[in-house]
């Protein structure tokens, strides 16, 4: 699958068209591949595919298109692009650049428009993608001048990738794609009057962070997705172990520090350990890193923390004190200033503060999935347990929302960043078989699998089609439990048990599969899981399977929206009987 | 934390669609706008806003922090506590028989308006100043009977040569962010 980029002769101070223009810009910028689909406003610049340095690949729907570059993106570090037709295959891109506005996560999205004469008309599939993107973009353009594409092109991808990464709209018209003009590409640094992202904090800030911190008893580190978008996993590191910090981490902040370390502590949240949201509860202090307080992982504000004192980097301003109250922020990159932090934080033991923690967590790291009785049954955690040891924890997981994406979150445990793949602030169904196909263009040498829902797959699963077209190689793992399972429970846990419009009727996932020209496996016992894994990961091509799991099985500890963090619903008591999950050795206490 | 009417200075690159990123940071963001202007200024390519809102502290640091993000924002400044003049214009026009003229050009005369077009049965009247003097013009005339009235947003500068004008660079904010 690995493809060659075609050999790129640059063509500076050639004329050539709009439509040349667009993919010669790419180009320069480093792209080899991307993601769309045609139709009239961008037809110019698709008939100037035909022998560009670009390779593109053909979605089924425009969302799958945004996915994919989101998935590029987050995979590996690079921008992503999407291209789509102006009017509904504009809209269509709308879901995938709002889920990359809210991760940060940099993507480039162009769009054809019609002719600019017609600007304003109601002209045949103008819609002002402009306006309706306004608030999900870090910024966005639209272009009427042929001169101005590789000018703006080359901003674009200046803003998605610098400072806090974000999705950006290049809006080109077709007159603009038609007209020809000298290809200019300037190489040098883009300059803008009005953007400057860099930041530093003021060093009276650092001296207060390395008092609080030599200062605290039970401090912890908040962990979050700046590490990962910094690449601060070194940094972080480093002053956990000089300073003895323990670490939870965010959903997108899963890999930025190694789960196999023994200061790390896991996810906090909503779903997050029961160990790590309470000693967030009883900490000292809360050194914050690249995260933004989300409502899911603070749980009720005004109980969150209390006797902690914060400090907070980050490396938006805008983001200092929006929700939780800090006493030290330091804006900036994170890295940048982790580097300053470590020479001047104490070496230091906190022995009583770790062995609390200890206490806390029990015998085992494995809490919930031990009271899952085995009858033969298929429990979801089982299969995202035995994925993680079958894949030695080296696998790209990219998931969809909902149950599913808990449970990997909480039983396969990442080692290292960019190894999942998630969409943790808008929560978007649909994004991960599109996610997924952009992360195996990004990473050819890497293990995809794809953990999804029967409900989300059903979103996007016209890419499996992608998938066969392109001669991907994905492994599928569809947790199929007959419901929407997260809202299913919340409809058990809050809404009397009244289950509307969430149970759910699929389709053969098997022969959907083999309808595509790909492989389906099914399973339903735990004892076939290793035999499909196994199987899938030595086939040629891309494998679906369909885990029947336990239809009303819950993702436990639970912090209700809006409850405090430390008050969480446990897996009710059932009697501790054989459990398979010992058989694996790794967690036995 | 107590609400209280903040004013922004923001220097914008003059192009199109400025204005609806700006106001619409404002609504996405639930901060509320009580005023803006926007207008040129003396160098090219450049418009000046000036944004009164209703905010606490936090939120005022937040605005200005969520401005700045704008890629055609330029510069943002808050001079909520620096001395400064702040003007507004309106134009006032009231339904006035000829015998009863002289009174409201009286009471306009008191104000500071100015008297800029006259008819039989009408006057029109500029009042330049800061809102309360807009108000209590506007409570003297109302008897008359206020037959139209427009008002442009406030316009803001600060006083002595610590100005508002355009800094070149949005500086980085070291300490310059919200604080608690
Ligand atoms: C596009 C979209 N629509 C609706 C939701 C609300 N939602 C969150 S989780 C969920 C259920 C997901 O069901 P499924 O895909 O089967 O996964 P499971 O929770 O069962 O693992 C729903 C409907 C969402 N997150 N995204």
């Amino acid at each position: 699958m690995p493809h060659q980029r075609p050999p790129h002769r640059d063509r500076r101070g050639e004329t050539l068209t709009g439509a040349e223009i667009i993919w010669e810009s790419l180009a320069q910028e480093g792209v080899d591949i991307v993601f769309g689909y045609p139709g009239g406003a961008i037809m110019p610049a698709y008939d100037a595919l035909v022998g560009a340095p670009v390779r593109h690949v053909l979605v089924r729907h425009e969302q799958g298109a945004a996915h994919m570059a989101d998935g590029y993106a987050r995979a590996s570090g690079r921008v992503g692009v999407a291209v789509a037709t102006s009017g509904p295959g504009a809209t269509n891109l709308v879901t995938g650049i709002a889920t990359a506005m809210l991760d940060s996560i940099p993507i480039v999205c162009i769009t054809g428009q019609v002719t600019s004469t017609l600007i304003g008309t109601d002209a045949f599939q103008e819609t002002d993608i402009t306006g309706v993107t306004l608030p999900i973009t870090k910024h966005n353009y639209l272009v009427t001048r042929v001169e101005d594409i590789a000018p703006t092109i080359k901003e674009a991808f200046y803003v998605a990738r610098s400072g806090r990464p974000g999705p950006v709209v290049v809006d080109i018209t077709k007159d603009a794609q038609q007209a020809k003009t000298v290809f200019a590409w300037d190489d040098a640094p883009v300059k803008m009057r009005g953007y400057r992202p860099d930041h530093s904090p003021g060093p009276a800030s650092i001296d207060e962070a390395v008092r609080l911190i030599d200062g605290a008893q039970r401090p912890m580190v908040l962990a979050g997705h700046g590490i990962v978008a910094a690449g601060a996993e070194d940094e972080l590191r480093q002053i956990v172990e000089k300073a003895d910090l323990p670490v939870a981490l965010t959903l997108l902040g899963l890999g930025g520090f190694p789960a196999s370390h023994p200061q790390s502590l896991g996810m906090m949240g909503m779903h997050g350990e029961a160990w790590v949201n309470t000693a967030i509860q009883e900490a000292d202090l809360l050194v914050a890193l690249g995260m933004r307080f989300d409502d899911r992982v603070t749980g009720h504000l005004d109980n969150y923390a209390r006797g902690a004192k914060k400090i907070h980097v980050e490396l938006d301003p805008a983001e200092i004190n929006k929700v939780v109250k800090v006493d030290v922020p330091l804006v900036g990159d994170v890295r940048e200033i982790l580097r300053a932090l470590i020479p001047r934080v104490s070496q230091r033991q906190r022995t009583a503060w770790r062995a609390h923690i200890d206490e806390l967590k029990g015998h085992s790291a494995v809490r919930d999935i031990q009271t899952l009785p085995d009858e033969g049954r298929l429990h979801a955690a089982h299969v995202i347990h035995d994925l993680w040891r079958l894949t030695g924890g080296n696998a790209l997981v990219v998931t969809d929302v909902g149950q599913h994406q808990m449970w990997e979150a909480q039983y396969y445990r990442h080692d290292h960043p960019r190894k999942l793949v998630t969409s943790g602030g808008l929560g978007t169904m649909g994004f991960a078989l599109p996610a997924a196909i952009g992360a195996r263009f990004a990473m050819p040498d890497e293990e995809v699998w794809v953990v999804v829902g029967d409900g989300g797959f059903q979103m996007t699963a016209c890419e499996l089609s992608t998938i066969a077209q392109e001669g991907v190689k994905i492994h599928v793992a569809i947790i199929n439990n007959g419901f929407l399972g997260m809202v299913r429970q919340w409809q058990e846990f809050f809404y009397g048990g009244r289950y509307v419009a969430t149970p759910m009727k699929s389709p053969d996932f098997v022969k959907l599969a083999e309808a595509h020209g790909l492989e389906g496996l099914r399973v339903r016992q735990r004892s076939e899981i290793e035999g499909a894994v196994a199987h899938a990961r030595a086939a040629v091509g891309t494998v679906v399977i369909d885990f029947r799991v336990e239809q009303e099985d819950s993702v436990y500890p639970m912090v209700a929206a809006g409850s405090p963090l430390g008050e969480m619903i446990r897996r009710p008591a059932q009697g501790r009987k054989h459990n398979p999950i010992y058989e694996t050795g790794e967690d036995e206490e | 934390m107590a609400t209280a009417l903040c004013t922004f200075v923001v220097h914008v690159e003059d192009r199109p669609g400025v204005l609806d990123r700006v106001a619409s940071l404002f609504r996405r963001r639930a901060f509320n706008i009580d005023s803006l202007n926007v207008g040129r200024t003396h160098e090219p390519g450049v418009s000046r806003m000036t944004i009164v809102a209703a905010a606490d502290r936090d939120t005022a640091l937040r605005i200005t922090a969520n401005l700045r993000k704008l890629v055609n924002v330029l510069d943002v400044q808050e001079i909520t506590d620096k001395p400064s003049v702040t003007r507004t214009l309106a134009l006032l026009k009231i339904d006035v028989a000829p015998e009863r003229r002289a009174e409201a050009m009286q009471l306009a005369e008191v104000f500071r308006a100015r008297v800029v077009d006259v008819s039989p049965s009408a006057l029109m009247l500029e009042i330049t100043g800061t809102q309360d003097k807009i108000d209590g013009l506007v409570s003297v005339l109302r008897p008359f009977g206020i037959t139209e009235m427009v008002q442009t947003g406030v316009v803001a500068m600060t006083r002595g040569a610590d100005g508002t004008a355009l800094r070149d660079a949005n500086p980085t904010p070291g300490g310059d962010v919200p604080a608690a």
